[in-house]
């Protein structure tokens, strides 16, 4: 029996699985802009255990 | 849960907008409306895209908690007209399948929310979504009458969501828009109650209407709302209020008022005659209620910044 390409389930369900992967898609889209905005927004002089000593500050 | 009888055939594929009314849209936008607010009528800004990020993960986690509800509730569902075409019960979600969904984005909504915002909100998310789906879907709304009063609670949590992501912590204002809202729950549901007359007592869920009767609930709607309008209206005075705020709620509470008097002085029969016109026109009123007030608070609160909005 050969391998059909396209099964009939793909049709069925192909509004579903679009969306689906859409929504994944920015679900990871989000995750990494919200990690970029939450990594520039660090103030690296104020973390817990005592502030980062950089040339400027010394 | 008790078993439930599917209305579409055996071979319907569910379909995303089927999942998607598992998640209880219309609930979920007054939940993101509310939660927004809350977020930005505290004194500390926050970035747009964790704002962004984190009132989805709330809106993630209250449609969470309506799946488990739906899931649950399934069998009375079926029963209740209001109801009957939601997806379990018209057939269109499997039960397991609601269930899956409902616990999946609890936890992704729990988790998202601890990373984008806070812990602080994160854990009373999870509190949220509990409260709804376990202690009042699970136990309070088939045990007793007081069921929509204490449930209301679950509700009236996003504005204080809201407010802890931004400030990382509880306050007065923020337990004030939760007043508001769990002060409001008892007449609204209650008026729908009334013109929804036989959908609670085939269900044999016990509200009010059906454990003390039809005129002992209009009573309560009247009491409730005047305990309402004095929360509403002193709301007004405190920080998150303003001018804008407090003449919108005089207006308002004052046409409240007028229709929950309505309510009380009209019997059966009256209402009977022109089809619960004056309740359905209560509980359409009800739903502008909620929404302009906190429309007002985020008002006073935009304007702040501009030296207009508030007392000062």
């Amino acid at each position: 029996m050969s391998i059909r390409v396209e099964h009939e389930l793909h049709t069925r369900r192909r509004g579903r699985n679009l969306g689906i992967g859409l929504m994944l898609g920015a679900f990871v889209l989000l995750v990494m802009v919200l990690t970029f905005v939450k990594i520039t927004n660090i103030d690296f002089n104020n973390l817990p255990g005592g502030a980062i000593q950089t040339q400027e500050s010394k | 849960m008790a078993d439930t009888s599917t209305t579409t055939s055996g071979d319907y594929e569910a379909q995303l907008g089927d999942y998607f009314a598992l998640l209880k849209p219309r609930v979920m936008q007054l939940v993101v409306f509310t939660a927004l607010v809350g977020m930005l009528a505290a004194p500390v800004s926050v970035h747009p895209v964790v704002a962004f990020a984190s009132i989805l993960f709330v809106a993630i986690g209250a449609g969470a908690s309506g799946a488990l509800n739906m899931w649950w509730d399934a069998d009375i569902d079926a029963i209740m007209r209001r109801t009957a075409g939601r997806p379990i019960p018209s057939g269109r979600v499997q039960p397991g399948e609601a269930l899956a969904i409902g616990v999946a984005l609890s936890g992704l909504s729990v988790m998202m929310l601890g990373l984008a915002a806070n812990l602080l909100a994160a854990g009373m998310l999870l509190f949220t979504i509990l409260f709804y789906a376990v202690f009042y879907s699970m136990w309070l709304k088939r045990a007793t009458p007081q069921n929509i009063v204490i449930g209301g609670a679950a509700g009236a949590f996003p504005p204080v969501i809201g407010w802890i992501i931004a400030t990382g912590s509880f306050s007065v204002e923020a337990w004030l828009m939760f007043a508001l809202i769990f002060m409001w729950t008892p007449p609204h549901f209650w008026a729908l109650a009334l013109f929804m007359r036989n959908d609670y007592d085939d269900a044999k869920v016990p509200m009010l209407t059906v454990t003390h009767g039809r005129p002992s609930t209009r009573r309560h709607i009247l009491a409730y709302t005047v305990l309402l309008v004095i929360l509403a209206i002193g709301t007004g005075f405190t920080s998150i209020g303003g001018p804008i705020y407090l003449a919108t709620a005089v207006v308002l509470n004052a046409l409240f008022l007028i229709g929950a008097v309505r309510i009380w002085k009209r019997n059966e029969d009256d209402s009977e005659a022109d089809n619960f016109l004056v309740e359905r026109k209560f509980f359409r009123l009800s739903l502008w209620y909620l929404f302009l007030h906190f429309g007002a608070i985020l008002a006073e609160a935009t304007l702040r910044p501009y030296g207009f909005g508030g007392w000062s």
